[in-house]
């Protein structure tokens, strides 16, 4: 086969595009950063210009001033019509008055919203979900860095416990089932019932999905360091009886969703709760069909291997994130979701192409080929609900896009759909047979993994926990660190998954080629292996100050919040009566 | 839609959707593979050491880097000599009561695929210290070192086999350096790992996406393949890039009277058919068999050793060879 030009295949033409646009919109926001800085800039100079006027000012020109201020101040009394007698208010048509807007000194980033009621009970809940998430996403990623910082120094250490095939699935089991997973069921216990407009059916049961799946993790990774583990298959490392907890997990929270989504006021079922139910429902299945042994035998492993690898990514995390992003974006933006029918298409062509396109991890390989072609069709298909759900984002942003700039959390949401759609279309583009000839096997897979698992999926995640969590506790985190967290997980990233795909591209010709000894390419790579490491220390770092940035959010001295809305201070009251009656 | 506010009509139909889709594109698929295929006739089970070995390349997580499977396509003809087919692994199931089956075909080739491994690489003194430390061997290796398989003793028991480590990578060890069984179980699952042959009579199997054969036209020698290349695929593992060899198991072939020799038989027969004459060095295979070396082949490497390192030898010529390898195949054919 001809590997001269390799420009002129579309596979590379699409990823080449496609790793410009996250470059571009990278540039796009530090612009606007820097045009910010660069107007506070000039305003202030402008100041120190006007003080110095203020200074000059004669006795004559401030009595001029003040005569003018008396007259513009001028005001009647206000009840020259009403009188004295106190007004009501029957049917409750003012509401949300302010009275007093105070005066702001410094340009502030928008807050997140006013805090809508939660029952204290429930607020504990999410935040112990998003908490044991965010310890589960240090560890994982401190595995994650030590691993990478093993294919530049493999002598590091020689315990049986630490080596690398043994590390790097824990460091891929932690950060699905014990950072995304817990973090996106601790944010669905917030979403799905505000959206069903009733409170949760079991906060218990919201406790016991978290200690199972906490203990699965726990056992899972010190299992696989000890050198028990289920198998070959990637991301089904836990023995049975390990993710069989996490399961039970999954089982017991959906019902208790299931049951306050049933038991809902509102007439439609909002598409979020669509996306949520559906990931954990078709989670299970994939975990039992995963697990169950009597289709694994001999070719039977590998055809379910690539079914689940890609079902857990694309109908577990994918659709569980959609699921968050159509209740979460629209609220951010406070704005209706730009074409919920959209979103239901989305939804239907999901499930139709998703679960086809298993096998594409396996072209070329000893699978029926009628399989891999489905596979390969599947993936191209693909594009329809990737663009349907990234058009219905980016169009609900249209008009709203100068709320980016004030915004800590939006721009999370904003890298967080581009690389749906750039990272999705990297893997449709990977599908084709001529780039799967040149990346399959080499390290273009890990960059893509990470540029889906991580652009996606933990930006997305980071967007939601930033605006949730303030509603629920009051405490808004510093935004410097926000930012810092923001730009180095960012910048990590690229720094991770450019040199990786450059490189490993590069050995993937090699590889075709055939004149040079495989250990050639294990040299060809060492640099770009050394800025995998690079780019992760950077990703590790912004995830120390995503940390620090929730420990602020949820343990800065209790500000005591006196309810002020009418049906606050009612609910507050039942809660306090309710109190006294348990006590 | 009214169809779609019913909660239970709406998750059931979504998940009946899945389900299905799921039963057509797996559930299925695997079921006919598992059902209908078979191991080949000349399949061979892992011996009960083989066995053992398979659980700790299992245990380590070796398949993160290592895959075991030949693709239909011409890049992967240097891991075997046919594609691979799902007859290959149908001898594969459950591993026990705690652990699902594993194939171990892999996603990544961080290091070579080990299909065929037992054949390219049978040298169980290779093997140990490769396992012991990587880089003793292949000095750019990344492979991690697995020297927990290994134990210090000050005295070789009867049946214990020592590891003749470089002094370079036993610093602060004084005593003996000895395999487990375990490490010796996992170098007898890689000795088995070879593609069964298909059964006589059936086609064999083409590889897509052949490259185009780019003819050499200029001079007699350059019409050979390249030396250094195939040295490098099959022999440096052991004798080394600089062609000093290890002390206490691989020779060197810098200054070898052999290579330097006019004893060409000699020479051929080592390459053909491996050499076990020196006690103090390891036993070395028929490397030119196991991997099907042609005559063109064995004379561009034994003129890359005549010529490299400061060796000066008169380089022979593809004819001389294709006697000597002609007669060998013929006497020990018998
Ligand atoms: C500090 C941040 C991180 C670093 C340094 C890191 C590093 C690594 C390394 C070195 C590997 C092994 C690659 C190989 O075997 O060639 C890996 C694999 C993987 N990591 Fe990470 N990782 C990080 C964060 C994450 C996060 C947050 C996620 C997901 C939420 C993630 C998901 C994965 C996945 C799915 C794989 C398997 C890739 C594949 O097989 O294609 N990583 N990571
Ligand atoms: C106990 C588990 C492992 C076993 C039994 C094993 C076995 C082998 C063998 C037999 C070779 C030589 C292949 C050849 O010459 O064609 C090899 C090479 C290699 N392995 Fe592994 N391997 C293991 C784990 C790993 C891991 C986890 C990594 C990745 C970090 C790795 C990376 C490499 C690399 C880069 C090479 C090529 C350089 C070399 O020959 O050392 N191996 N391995």
């Amino acid at each position: 086969m001809e590997t001269k030009n390799i420009f002129s295949e579309s596979g590379i033409i699409i990823t080449l595009l496609l790793i410009a646009i996250p470059i571009i919109v990278a540039s796009i926001l530090v612009i606007i950063k820097a045009k910010n800085i660069l107007n506070n800039f000039l305003k202030k100079k402008e100041l120190e210009k006007f003080n110095e006027y203020l200074k000059g000012l004669s006795n004559e020109e401030i009595q001029k001033l003040e005569q003018r201020k008396k007259e513009l101040e001028f005001s009647l009394s206000n009840n020259e019509l009403a009188g004295d007698s106190t007004p009501t208010d029957i049917k409750g048509l003012i509401d949300n008055v302010s009275e007093t807007s105070s005066l702001r000194f410094i340009e502030q980033k928008k807050k997140s919203q006013t805090r809508p009621y939660i029952e204290p009970d429930l607020t504990k809940l999410i935040l112990w979900y998003l908490g044991c998430a965010t310890f589960w996403l240090l560890f994982g990623t401190t595995v994650g860095e030590y691993v990478g910082i093993k294919f530049v120094a493999p002598d590091v250490d020689h315990y049986s416990w630490l080596s690398f095939g043994r590390l790097r699935p824990v460091h891929t089991n932690a950060v699905f089932w014990g950072w995304a997973s817990l973090a996106m069921l601790g944010l669905a216990y917030y979403v799905i019932p505000r959206v069903s407009n009733l409170p949760i059916a079991s906060i218990k049961t919201g406790y016991r999905t978290l200690i199972l799946i906490n203990t699965s993790v726990i056992l899972g990774s010190l299992f696989l360091m000890a050198g028990i583990n289920n198998g070959g298959g990637e991301y089904r490392e836990y023995i049975w009886p390990v993710m069989a907890l996490f399961g039970i997990g999954v089982i017991i929270s959906l019902k208790n969703f299931y049951k306050t989504i049933a038991k809902r006021t509102t007439k439609e079922i909002y598409v979020s709760n669509w996306y949520i139910i559906s990931a954990m429902m078709f989670l299970l299945v994939i975990a039992i069909i995963a697990y169950w042994p009597s289709w694994q035998n001999g070719l039977g492993e590998t055809i379910i291997q690539g079914y689940y690898m890609h079902q857990g990514v694309g109908m577990w995390f994918m659709l569980f994130n959609l699921g968050l992003m159509y209740y979460f974006l629209p609220q951010q933006l406070n704005k209706p979701i730009y074409s919920y029918s959209l979103g239901i298409l989305a939804f239907w062509v999901q499930i139709l192409f998703y679960t086809l396109i298993g096998t594409h991890h396996f072209i070329f390989s000893a699978i029926p080929w009628w399989l891999q072609t489905v596979a390969i069709v599947g993936s191209a298909g693909m594009i329809i609900p990737v663009v349907a759900g990234t058009t219905n984002f980016l169009m609900t942003f249209k008009g709203s896009w100068y709320k980016l700039s004030g915004s800590y959390t939006l721009p999370f949401y904003l890298i967080g759909i581009i690389f749906y759609f750039t990272g999705s279309l990297q893997g449709t583009a990977e599908a084709f047979k001529f780039t799967n000839l040149v990346w399959h096997f080499t390290d273009f897979t890990v960059a893509h993994s990470h540029l889906t698992m991580y652009g996606i999926i933990c930006f997305m995640l980071w967007g939601f926990i930033y605006t949730v969590v303030p509603r629920l506790t009051g405490k808004e985190p510093p935004q410097i660190t926000v930012g810092a967290h923001f730009w180095l997980a960012l910048i990590g990233l690229l720094f991770y998954t450019f040199p990786l795909m450059y490189g490993s591209t590069l050995r993937g010709l090699m590889w075709m080629e055939g004149t040079k000894s495989f250990i050639e390419s294990v040299e060809l790579m060492a640099p770009y292996w050394l800025w995998r490491a690079i780019g992760g220390s950077l990703m590790w770092l912004s995830h120390i100050l995503f940390a620090y940035n929730f420990y602020v959010m949820v343990k800065k001295k209790v500000e005591i919040e006196i309810p002020s809305s009418p049906k606050d201070i009612l609910i507050a009251k039942m809660v306090l009566e309710n109190q006294e009656v348990t006590n | 839609m009214e169809f779609f506010d019913n909660h239970k009509t709406l998750f059931r139909t979504a998940l009946g959707l899945f389900v299905g889709l799921t039963i057509i594109v797996a559930i299925m698929p695997a079921i006919n593979n598992q059902e209908n295929n078979a191991p080949l006739p000349n399949y061979e089970p892992l011996s009960q050491e083989a066995y053992l070995g398979k659980k700790i390349f299992i245990d380590n997580g070796c398949v993160a880097c290592h895959t075991q499977q030949v693709r239909n396509v011409d890049m992967d003809k240097v891991w075997g000599s046919r594609p691979g087919m799902p007859a290959d692994y149908a001898g594969i199931d459950r591993t026990d009561f705690w652990r699902n089956t594993a194939t171990l075909m892999g996603t990544e080739r961080t290091g070579p695929d080990l299909t065929n491994i037992g054949t390219r690489q049978p040298s169980l003194a290779w093997n140990l210290l490769h396992l012991y430390q990587p880089r003793a061997v292949v000095e750019k290796s990344i492979m991690p070192a697995y020297s927990w398989l290994f134990e210090i003793k000050t005295e070789l028991g009867e049946k214990d086999v020592e590891v003749v480590v470089p002094d370079a990578y036993r610093k602060g060890i004084s005593g003996r350096i000895v395999a487990t069984q375990e490490a010796l179980n996992l170098v007898a699952y890689l000795q088995s790992l070879k593609q069964t042959p298909l059964p006589d009579g059936k086609t064999p199997m083409e590889f897509l996406y052949k490259k185009k054969e780019i003819p050499v036209a200029n001079g007699n020698t350059s019409s050979l393949p390249d030396g250094k290349l195939l040295y490098t695929n099959n022999c440096m593992s052991c004798h080394q890039a600089n062609g000093e060899g290890l002390k206490g198991a691989f020779p060197p072939l810098k200054g070898s009277p052999i290579v330097l020799g006019d004893d060409l038989e000699l020479f051929v027969n080592i390459i053909m058919l491996g050499y076990d004459a020196r006690p103090e060095y390891a036993v070395m295979n028929a490397v030119g068999t196991d991997n099907n070396l042609t005559p063109e082949e064995v004379t561009a490497i034994i003129n890359h050793e005549k010529t490299s390192w400061g060796n000066n030898a008169k380089t022979v010529t593809p004819e001389e060879v294709k006697k000597i390898m002609d007669f060998i195949k013929l006497t020990s054919k018998k």
